[in-house]
């Protein structure tokens, strides 16, 4: 048997149903190695204490029929979990403590899994290198000083870093996929109203999404399989049948249709990343796909819209951190000053500025040049994808225009950091299903990702055809333990 | 409208007419809010009926009651309106203290319901009323700055609670119509159940908007609207307050500001809130966590199914069926308790007598002890059963007032009363014969002058034989032998 924290989610259930592996074991095993990580600075709660007493009393009473059994998880810190504090990255929540679970995560939960800890992100969620968190940047396991993307860059590096077996993160233009791709891991982002967004602090309402983050696809479809139900407390859940998706996972996917979207093809693209996609192609050809040349001919505005819709949306979602009920609180002489001070120390740059964005686009005499346009282009966009889908069955790109940069690299320039979310945004914004899966290197030796975009609920599809391409490409992370410590 | 019930506002040689339009805000009768499953009832502790979606929680989401819905849609239809298949929820953004998540989930561009219109029963007329529309909002919480020396202490429990917000047309000329508008609408939505129109819970209040024009004028002046009334009274005052304030300001040659303004109730005037320039810009957008409500034509065909009689159509059948002036019928259909007790009575008795009863002796008793009618003292059983009495003879018009103050005190029945006190009506000939005798006998000087033509002092027999039956005597019985006696 190889390394308790280095196996797939797939072996540990399997070992812990055979009974040759303890919940107590596979959870003392993960915090060991995390204790000596430290320096990837992935957690910003642990809840290590409470997860060895759960393991035990797993252990005592087990139960081999949950689809997680006794399996330790560590989530992002987006999703608020009972009793164990919820930051989302952010100063103004530091003090937070949920008395009420996500949906998503109590899904994990009644499946026998037991909690970890809360993982590093973005500051609500709101960055793509996890730069913008309050509680510092993530090292990438891949490199040294690189960084591990985002948002859910503490899910991914914790992931790559076997610091938890699978995690939960969410994506609202990006933040499962991208650093999914930029750690040489799988992420995926479901159908908008696939997963609950009860219980998770809010971005932006239409766009996000809650996935899992795994080592592998099959992982990933038996996190799916968890995490994806139907719930009224949250008003845009989506009540379908929902399939096995580990049960029904196949690698034949003989005479599916993949469109390839000229529009991707942006300027100044590395050669490594349009190598990337050639190969993705020709694997998938071998798999006896068809390939089929589409245009989503509005592309192109997909960020401009990104870049208007969630800001407007988050504006107005995090109002309510305003130091009055919960949270942090800088006093002032009267309730102005109060709301200037919380919200100017309890913010931080990324988030202000986002705000600030939101409010403008959503003022009177901007809203119709703004927020009006900027919903009809959404409109197109998924108008675009419609017709793509009349004529193939899923769609496949390279998941970000770049591998992993240099913490620090892009911290001065918000545009060329937005601009990662380039192949990303327009699947949130029409809402379909899109997965990351590891599919090369760079000249650095640093990991590139191709994104297999599906139809609204067609998860099923996505994750066969990663699953197949997967065993074509035969990705090896490699990743050398660099950060360890005694 | 006859010119001069109209209302204007004099100065020197101008009259000026003034403009009112009224937005509504009452509370839908609901066990729940809006959004969430907290408790909507009145007078709680501070603070016990929030959920963690009313506090804004992170995470948490709005989650339509349908039951809300569906008393909108009552309310609209009630309204004569157009009820619309198609409505959004915005966001209205704002920050303060009593709002939790920094933003009202209002309905902006899109509302449940249109157009409409409410009839008012003018002592001249009638008066249609436009409704220009009807929309769902939460209520805020409660702001506290009298407790605390140096907090604001805010109270939870209204936050998120459903509100109508009802908006006229400036369709309002004076502070009577204003009444009977403000009374109509809250009777109507007493007949559906769909807000109980208490203003003393705040479960109807208004801001209304006031403007003046020459009259003759047709283009409306700039109006200014004056925020969160909560009682008819002062919904009067600040409207002739305010329109008084603007024409001095047109009287000298000064302009009207559109602006946000206060009713200050002690000293009886407005003063400005807020001008046009410092108005929040709200940044509406749908809210992207409640869809866009869809609501069927099945749905809207069952609620009107299920719509109960209203004022104007019961009206029309009182008197229609039970043959009552528009005046009688008006007030006995202004309030669904009214006109629920008046048809529980004439189940069992005499319409006019019904009638005159309850909008008579009921009504004063009602308010001498400032009582609704659902808290009358006499209830409709024992007042039918004392209209029957005076019916069929067992006691007089004059008696049944007696019976009557005595039933007040603890509803007591009018038979007993009437039995154990003899009361009866003296109705055997032989006996009224006897008594009139008499009341002759000891007259006959009386007799003598009546004989010789002072017919006026027939009143005096009667009520000397009425006397003598110590009041029981049937009158028509009474008239009817003394005028065989006198003139035989």
């Amino acid at each position: 048997m190889s390394d308790i924290t280095s196996q797939s989610l797939f072996e540990l259930t399997s070992n812990i149903k055979e009974k040759k592996l303890s919940s107590g074991e596979i959870t003392k095993a993960f915090i060991d190695r995390a204790e000596k990580s430290k320096k990837l600075n992935v957690y910003v709660t642990d809840n290590f204490e409470k997860a060895i007493d759960q393991s035990k009393k797993f252990d005592s009473n087990p139960n081999f029929d949950l689809k997680l059994p006794g399996i330790p998880i560590a989530v992002k810190d987006l999703f608020c979990t009972n009793g164990v504090r919820t930051t989302a990255g952010s100063k103004i929540l530091n003090n937070f403590v949920p008395t009420y679970e996500s949906t998503v995560t109590q899904n994990l939960w009644s499946q026998g899994a037991i909690l970890l800890g809360k993982l590093n992100c973005d500051e609500f969620a709101m960055g793509s290198s996890n730069e913008t968190s309050f509680f510092g940047n993530v090292q990438n396991p891949v490199g040294e000083n690189l960084v591990p993307g985002g948002s859910s860059g503490g899910s991914s590096a914790a992931v790559a870093a076997n610091l938890t077996p699978v995690t939960i993160g969410t994506d609202t233009g990006g933040s499962i996929r991208q650093p999914a791709s930029f750690t040489g891991t799988v992420g995926l982002k479901p159908t908008y109203g696939s997963c609950s967004r009860y219980g998770i602090v809010a971005f932006a309402s239409s766009l996000d999404q809650a996935g899992p983050m795994t080592k592998n696809v099959r992982d990933c479809s038996m996190l799916l399989e968890v995490i994806s139900s139907f719930d009224q407390k949250d008003s845009t859940s989506i009540d379908y049948k929902r399939n096995c998706y580990s049960k029904e996972l196949s690698k034949d996917i003989k005479g599916k249709k993949i469109g390839i979207p000229k529009e991707y093809r942006v300027d100044n693209m590395p050669d490594e990343i349009e190598q990337l996609w050639k190969n993705g192609i020709s694997y998938a050809k071998d798999c006896g796909a068809e390939i089929i040349d589409i245009s989503l001919p509005h592309t192109n505005y997909a960020l401009p819209t990104y870049y208007i819709v969630a800001p407007a949306e988050a504006s107005s979602n995090l109002a309510r951190y305003d130091g009055v009920k919960y949270g942090f609180r800088s006093p002032g002489q009267n309730l102005i000053e109060m709301y200037e001070k919380t919200r100017s120390e309890g913010f931080g740059d990324e988030v202000k500025r986002r705000i600030m964005i939101g409010t403008y686009v959503l003022s009177s005499g901007y809203y119709d040049a703004y927020y009006l346009k900027a919903q009809k282009v959404r409109q197109l966009i998924k108008k675009d994808f419609d017709d793509a889908f009349s004529k193939v069955d899923a769609i496949l790109t390279p998941s970000t225009p770049s591998s992993a940069f240099k913490i620090g690299e892009k911290t001065n320039d918000p545009v060329s950091m937005y601009l990662n979310d380039i192949f990303t945004v327009p699947i949130n914004l029409a809402g379909l299903p899109g997965i990351s899966i590891p599919a090369g290197k760079d000249k650095n030796n640093y990991p590139l990702g191709l994104q297999v975009i599906g139809k609204p609920f067609d998860e099923q599809n996505i994750l066969n055809i990663s699953y197949a391409l997967e065993d074509k490409i035969n990705f090896k992370n490699d990743i050398s333990d660099w950060w360890l410590s005694e | 409208m006859s010119k001069n019930s109209e209302y204007l506002i004099e100065r020197e040689n101008k009259q000026y007419e003034v403009i009112i339009g009224l937005e509504v805000h009452a509370q839908v009768t609901s066990e729940s809010k809006l959004f969430s499953q907290s408790s909507t009832k009145f007078g709680a502790e501070p603070n016990t009926q929030v959920s963690l979606v009313d506090a804004a929680f992170p995470g948490m989401l709005p989650v339509i009651n349908e039951f809300c819905i569906e008393q909108a849609i009552k309310t609209g239809i009630g309204l004569k309106a157009k009820i619309n298949k198609k409505s959004v929820f915005d966001r209205k953004n704002y920050f303060y203290a009593d709002l939790p998540q920094g933003y009202q989930i209002s309905q902006y561009k899109y509302p449940i319901v249109g157009e409409g219109k409410v009839i008012l029963d003018m002592p001249n007329g009638q008066k249609e009323i436009g409704i220009e529309r009807l929309h769902l909002e939460q209520d805020a919480g409660k702001s506290i700055h009298d407790i605390d020396p140096n907090n604001t202490l805010v109270d939870l429990n209204r936050s998120g609670v459903a509100l109508m917000e009802i908006v006229s047309k400036p369709d309002l000329r004076s502070p009577d119509e204003v009444n009977v508008y403000i009374k109509k609408l809250r009777s109507i939505m007493r007949y559906l159940g769909t807000c109980d129109g208490n203003m003393q819970e705040g479960s109807l209040r208004a801001d209304v908007n006031v403007s003046v024009r020459l009259k003759g004028e047709t283009e409306f002046g700039t109006r200014c609207e004056i925020k969160n009334v909560n009682s008819i009274k002062f919904m009067q005052m600040a409207i002739i307050s305010e329109a008084n304030r603007q024409i001095d300001l047109l009287e000298e040659g000064k302009e009207i500001d559109q602006e946000t303004r206060l009713f200050d109730t002690k000293r009886n005037e407005t003063r400005s809130m807020r001008s046009k320039e410092d108005a929040h810009d709200y940044r509406y957008f749908p809210d992207p966590d409640l869809l866009p409500l869809e609501i069927s034509q099945e749905l809207i065909e069952k609620i009107k199914s299920d719509i109960p009689e209203l004022p104007d159509e019961k009206k029309k059948r009182f008197i229609d069926k039970f043959n009552l002036s528009p005046y009688e019928a008006t007030i006995l259909v202004s309030d669904i308790e009214t006109s629920n007790f008046f048809e529980e009575v004439i189940k069992n008795s005499d319409v006019k007598l019904a009638t005159n009863w309850i909008t008579g002796e009921l009504f004063a008793v009602l308010n001498e002890k400032n009582l609704e009618i659902s808290q009358s003292p006499v209830s409709a059983k024992n007042l039918s059963k004392l209209i029957n009495l005076i019916k069929d003879g067992t006691i007089s018009g004059k008696i049944a007032k007696t019976v009557f103050e005595q039933m007040i005190d603890g509803d007591q029945d009018p038979l007993i009363i009437v039995k154990e006190k003899g009361l009866k009506q003296e109705s055997d000939p032989k006996a009224i014969e006897e008594l009139i005798n008499k009341v002759i006998e000891n007259n006959s000087d009386k007799v003598a002058e009546y004989k010789s033509g002072k017919d006026k002092l027939f009143g005096f027999f009667v009520g000397q034989a009425m006397k003598e039956s110590k009041g029981k005597g049937n009158p028509q019985l009474i008239n009817k032998i003394l005028k065989e006696k006198l003139n035989g």
